[in-house]
């Protein structure tokens, strides 16, 4: 299994290790809802060293990464991050990714760890550009600092002035004395940064954010999965998949239909002109039980969907999960049931937002 | 380092047993609440269920997973613990006293081949 520079100092904190990607990675240190507390109430930082990087440079750069990106990567100005999906023709999803504008000659995209490989030849396989796609993955590290308190805790660890980084921009700063790059963007639902540099930098600079503090955590994977799913972030693999489309994951905010051509857009305009067939959508547990990614669901005989994520809500203690439901059972208050393990179980559809972001600055779609 | 109550039986599976004349209690060690992590649902059998040993009689949900509980022994369910429908965290804060259900064992041969405290120790180090 693959270790990231941080991964002595998982262990030593204590942490339950899980494999994730081919990494070994932390699961949690102390428990998943403490964690998952600190980011909402405090701070957490996260090892995300694990996530793909692959730079794409060259005159041509801006009209590729346009031509392989839902979002409107012309309308990007430079230091500027925007989410979005690589799709395949059919319009599944490759990944999704955040786009990195460094200049018009200059991105970095920043994909799933488990998705890396497929992306970068994805990648490679579409590049009839006059640009050099190369992965830097194994070079970069990343941690994510993420939490209400996370701007003030960065604060006495640079002279940079944090307050001029708006959501979804990056610059280019020195935290503890190390060049990094940092981004005002994050996959909590809280205010955060995401920090990339060299492996021994981000080493420096984890181990420096945990000294002597107790209104910060470190936070395994396990919190980062309740985090982003409380405030409905998709998951590849789960909301998001090759035979998922965006607009069926309720992401049709990142994909501009009225922008450039993009793989994938028309196979996009077409379903959204005959209208979709089914969607992401909350399911909230009426009986008792948890709901798992992957168990069906049912109107009387008639399967209509399946749990992509479930969880009792560590914020709002509430059973509920997002799931792919057909039309038109995904209509808000409709009652339906879970097949759990040969049970059924009674649950309604509900908004997937089960609780609400708190970002420093709403995102502008 | 999980704690192990001496005067039990254990199952390799990470449950425990304690008798009480043809009776017996049955809960999960402080090993398997400590690998699960938070508790937040248990799923119970109903008074009457019969448990085969070996088999699932009962599920336990942490944050992040469903767990099967194995039956460490033969029996009828004469008691639930239903206590822990509402709060399953109890499970976290005190596993041997917590138990999940009683059962009327059918066969106390069975017991034999359980561990004891030390051996179970012995298999969790």
């Amino acid at each position: 299994m693959k270790k990231t520079i941080l991964h002595k100092h998982h262990v030593s904190l204590g942490a339950t290790m899980t494999e994730f990607a081919g990494y070994d990675m932390p699961l949690r240190y102390t428990s998943i809802t403490e964690e998952h507390d600190f980011v909402r109430s405090k701070a957490g930082v996260f090892d995300v060293s694990h996530m793909g990087e692959l730079y794409i440079n060259g005159k041509e750069a801006t009209a590729f990464v346009d031509y392989l990106f839902t979002n409107d990567v012309k309308s990007m100005n430079n230091k500027q991050v925007l989410y979005g999906m690589m799709c395949y023709p059919g319009g599944g999803v490759v990944d999704d990714l955040l786009v990195y504008k460094v200049n018009d000659e200059s991105y970095i995209l920043v994909v799933n760890a488990s998705n890396i490989e497929k992306d970068f030849a994805w990648v490679v396989k579409n590049n009839k550009f006059d640009c050099v796609v190369s992965n830097e993955s194994d070079l970069v590290s990343e941690i994510a600092l993420q939490g209400p308190l996370a701007e003030s805790i960065l604060r006495t660890h640079t002279e940079y002035p944090l307050e001029n980084l708006t959501f979804f921009t990056f610059d280019y700063m020195m935290i503890d004395g190390k060049e990094v790059l940092v981004s005002r963007t994050g996959y909590t639902g809280e205010d955060g940064f995401e920090i990339y540099g060299a492996a021994k930098d981000i080493e420096t600079i984890f181990l420096a954010l945990l000294l002597n503090r107790d209104d910060i955590a470190p936070c395994g994977l396990g919190a980062r999965d309740t985090l982003r799913f409380e405030v409905a972030l998709p998951l590849y693999g789960q909301e998001l998949s090759k035979d998922i489309t965006p607009l069926e994951a309720g992401l049709s905010f990142a994909v501009k239909l009225d922008a450039g051509d993009f793989i994938g857009k028309d196979a996009l305009v077409k379903q959204k002109e005959d209208g979709l067939t089914r969607r992401i959508a909350g399911l909230e547990m009426i009986d008792k039980g948890i709901l798992r990614h992957g168990y069906q669901v049912f109107d009387g005989d008639t399967l209509v969907g399946e749990i992509t994520t479930g969880y009792k809500s560590p914020s709002t203690g509430e059973t509920v999960a997002l799931a792919m439901i057909d039309k038109p059972y995904d209509k808000l208050g409709t009652m339906l049931e879970v097949d759990i393990r040969g049970k059924r179980k009674k649950v309604k559809v509900r908004k997937k937002k089960f609780y609400s972001k708190h970002y420093k600055k709403e995102e502008t779609k | 380092m999980s704690k192990v109550v001496d005067g039990l039986y254990y199952a390799a599976t990470h449950e425990w047993v304690r008798v009480e004349g043809d009776y017996a209690f049955i809960g999960i060690t402080d090993y398997a609440q400590d690998s699960l992590g938070e508790i937040v649902f248990v799923e119970l059998p109903e008074v009457d269920d019969q448990l085969d040993k070996g088999e699932e009689f009962s599920t336990i949900e942490s944050v992040k997973a469903a767990s099967d509980i194995l039956a460490p022994l033969t029996g009828t369910v004469v008691l639930i613990n239903d206590e822990l429908e509402d709060s399953p965290e109890l499970i976290n804060e005190d596993p041997y006293e917590n138990w999940i259900v009683k059962v009327e064992m059918e066969d106390k041969s069975e017991l034999n081949a359980l561990l004891s405290a030390s051996e179970y120790e012995e298999s969790i180090e």
